[in-house]
């Protein structure tokens, strides 16, 4: 009962909040694609125990295909690119929203596929070795688009504008966000009561012995990774039509902004926690707004510092320490050993 | 494509462009594996994968370009961002790298990755994001009618790093804190039992690497250029370097340092300058696959 009274509010909340603030109505989108990020990074890293610090690769090449894709679908992508945002290539209605919704299927679909041939190659990688070969494969994918001149080279590509009302826009794109971010959140909820989710949580505690007990392994890693890639690359498709232009090494694949930003979202709000990664990126997004706001030029030093200090002092997260001091707030009992166990 | 291939035709048609990479790439591969060294130190000694490792050359470079405005002699620089380094390192130590020794490797992954960002960025507010050198009023030595062109202040730069590598060789072998740095290496409990205050020993292994890839930087900054954001780029080919060659395995470290040095060095030739970033990241995932092979290889000797 309260849990439904709780789902309501926050749903309620998440409704209304664009028409509240409408100053804010870009901020709000991004803190969605935060969630978005944070929510499908701990699904390979919090609760299978993969750090990847690569997933950037995704929401970059989800920003390329889109573009790509709504583009071949009016025009020829090299002569659109040769033009650089200039020259008369004009979308209709009805070309915009297509491109957007095939652009935002094939970035999803595409990134899986990338996952599971990246997977392929680097799952064997255990620990800090698969950390350090995945943020390999986003900074050599960030170097090697920039001198791609089909797609824009380092100049980047830019979209049409949102053929409407530029506010109604806004509005749109933060209901974008939102749907797909609370379609995520659901979704991981349900897939990790599952079997599925098990697998992965074994996977994360003793691989060997999972494998040991039969469990084909790569095949569990595999799915999973290709689910987190296809949820992100569809994040940066719909970021791509929301930023309009945007270039390979600072906005497609941002490596040390948002590829590391969403794993400092899930180690704050707690690893391996449904709700963590949530509640990390709200604090997080929030405390990087207002450093940005009121620390002009030292923001970076700021948040190098959150992230250090999160990691090194404070890796339960918030959900971490919430469940250590109010056990029974999640059902959980604790008996006098200290231990804890779920309650039926 | 075309150029691509121009390019590897104009290798053999013109031999002598071969003898000019391959300098080049030993010059700055001497660099690269001085930087790794410190890597494969820390690595083996604490068991700390320190990603800021390209920072600290950054810093270096940083502190001996600022020393050289204020009219000092630019070679002074080297040692006296060996020593400041030494502190910066040191702090670090006591701050962050103290309190990740010992827990999952993924937290000393992460930890460090934040101290990188903050390196990068307080170099960037102080000194700005343009890339700066150093020049040294030096002669250029020139061989094959001027083909390959030799100045002699990339030739003091290698020679003081190898004098740098030198030394530090022969202080881990013959001084008692060489000693206790290879005994906690080995087995940090025995080394313990063995009366070695293994905290100072880690403190000292940190502000050592710090000091080595300090100076490295401040030799970067005479031969080449350095950029407050090129830092994440010393540390992946430092990575890629002991990856390569293992750890513990010091002419395993020289020589893949080199190695790199002059394959980056070929790939820019071929594929433009514009790659060179790329190619340092692609041989990263290469060396990679390469070791998950041999492992596959063990893992079905052991079926």
């Amino acid at each position: 009962m309260n849990k439904t009274v709780l789902y309501t509010v926050l749903l309620i909340v998440a409704a209304i909040a664009p028409f509240l603030f409408p100053a804010y109505g870009t901020q709000l989108a991004t803190l969605w694609l935060m969630i978005i990020v944070a929510l499908t990074w701990d699904l390979t890293g919090g609760q299978m125990g993969y750090n990847s610090l690569g997933n950037i690769f995704f929401y970059g090449t989800g920003m390329y295909v889109a573009a790509i894709v709504t583009i071949s679908l009016v025009y020829n992508v090299a002569d659109y690119t040769d033009a650089a945002g200039g020259g008369t290539f004009k979308f209709t209605w009805a070309q915009y929203f297509a491109g957007m919704a095939l652009g935002s299927l094939a970035a999803g679909l595409f990134c899986a596929v990338c996952a599971v041939i990246i997977g392929f190659i680097t799952f064997g990688l255990r620990g800090p070795y698969f950390a350090i070969g995945t943020l390999g494969v986003a900074i050599a994918a960030g170097e090697l688009v920039s001198n791609w001149d089909w797609v824009g080279g380092g100049q980047g590509i830019a979209l049409p504008v949102y053929p409407g009302d530029l506010d109604q826009g806004k509005i749109v794109f933060y209901f974008l966000f939102a749907g797909l971010g609370i379609g995520i959140f659901l979704f991981l909820k349900w897939l990790y009561g599952t079997r599925f989710g098990l697998a992965m949580n074994a996977i994360r505690d003793d691989e060997d012995k999972a494998e040991g007990m039969g469990l084909h392994t790569l095949r569990y890693k595999l799915t999973a990774w290709a689910m987190a890639a296809f949820f992100v690359g569809i994040a940066g498709a719909i970021s791509a039509f929301q930023l309009i232009h945007f270039e390979p090494l600072e906005t497609a694949y941002q490596t040390i902004n948002l590829g590391i930003f969403m794993v400092v979202c899930v180690l704050l709000g707690g690893k391996g926690t449904l709700w963590g990664p949530v509640v990390g990126a709200i604090v997080f997004h929030v405390f990087k707004e207002v450093t940005w706001n009121y620390f002009l030029g030292w923001q970076w030093v700021a948040l190098g510092a959150l992230i250090v200090i999160t990691v090194v002092y404070f890796q339960e997260g918030l959900m971490g320490w919430l469940m250590r001091m109010r056990p029974e707030w999640f059902g959980l009992t604790v008996d006098e050993s200290g231990k804890v166990e779920a309650a039926e | 494509m075309d150029q691509v291939f121009g390019n590897i035709g104009m290798l053999f048609e013109f031999p002598v462009v071969n003898v000019k990479i391959i300098l080049d790439g030993l010059m700055i591969g001497a660099l690269f594996a001085l930087a790794a060294y410190g890597l494969a130190l820390v690595w083996g000694v604490m068991n700390v994968k320190n990603l800021a490792q390209g920072d600290f050359v950054m810093a270096g470079g940083y502190i001996a370009w600022w020393l050289t405005g204020k009219g000092l002699p630019p070679l002074l620089g080297v040692p006296i961002a060996f020593v400041m380094l030494w502190g910066i390192g040191w702090i670090i130590y006591k701050l962050v790298i103290s309190r990740v020794i010992g827990r999952d490797l993924f937290t000393s992954l992460l930890a460090t990755f934040g101290v990188a960002i903050m390196m990068a960025q307080i170099l960037n507010l102080l000194f700005g994001s343009d890339t700066q050198s150093v020049k040294l009023e030096y002669e250029t030595l020139y061989f094959f009618d001027g083909f390959v062109d030799v100045p002699i202040a990339k030739l003091i730069g290698v020679i003081m790093a190898a004098g740098l590598a030198a030394g530090v060789i022969y202080f881990m072998k013959t001084s008692r804190m060489g000693q206790a740095i290879r005994a906690t290496a080995q087995n940090p409990r025995a080394a313990r039992v063995m009366g070695i205050d293994t905290d100072k020993v880690y403190g000292f292994t940190f502000s050592l690497n710090a000091a080595i890839c300090g100076a490295a930087g401040a030799i970067i900054v005479m031969v080449w250029l350095i950029q407050p954001f090129y830092g994440i780029t010393y540390s992946i080919r430092s990575f890629v370097i002991v990856t390569a060659a293992g750890l513990g395995n010091l002419p395993g470290v020289i020589a893949a340092g080199l190695g790199i040095g002059m394959l980056e060095q070929y790939g820019a030739h071929v594929f433009g300058i514009g790659y060179q970033q790329a190619i340092a990241v692609l041989l990263l995932l290469l060396v990679l696959m390469v070791r998950l092979a041999q492992q596959r290889r063990v893992r079905q000797v052991l079926k």
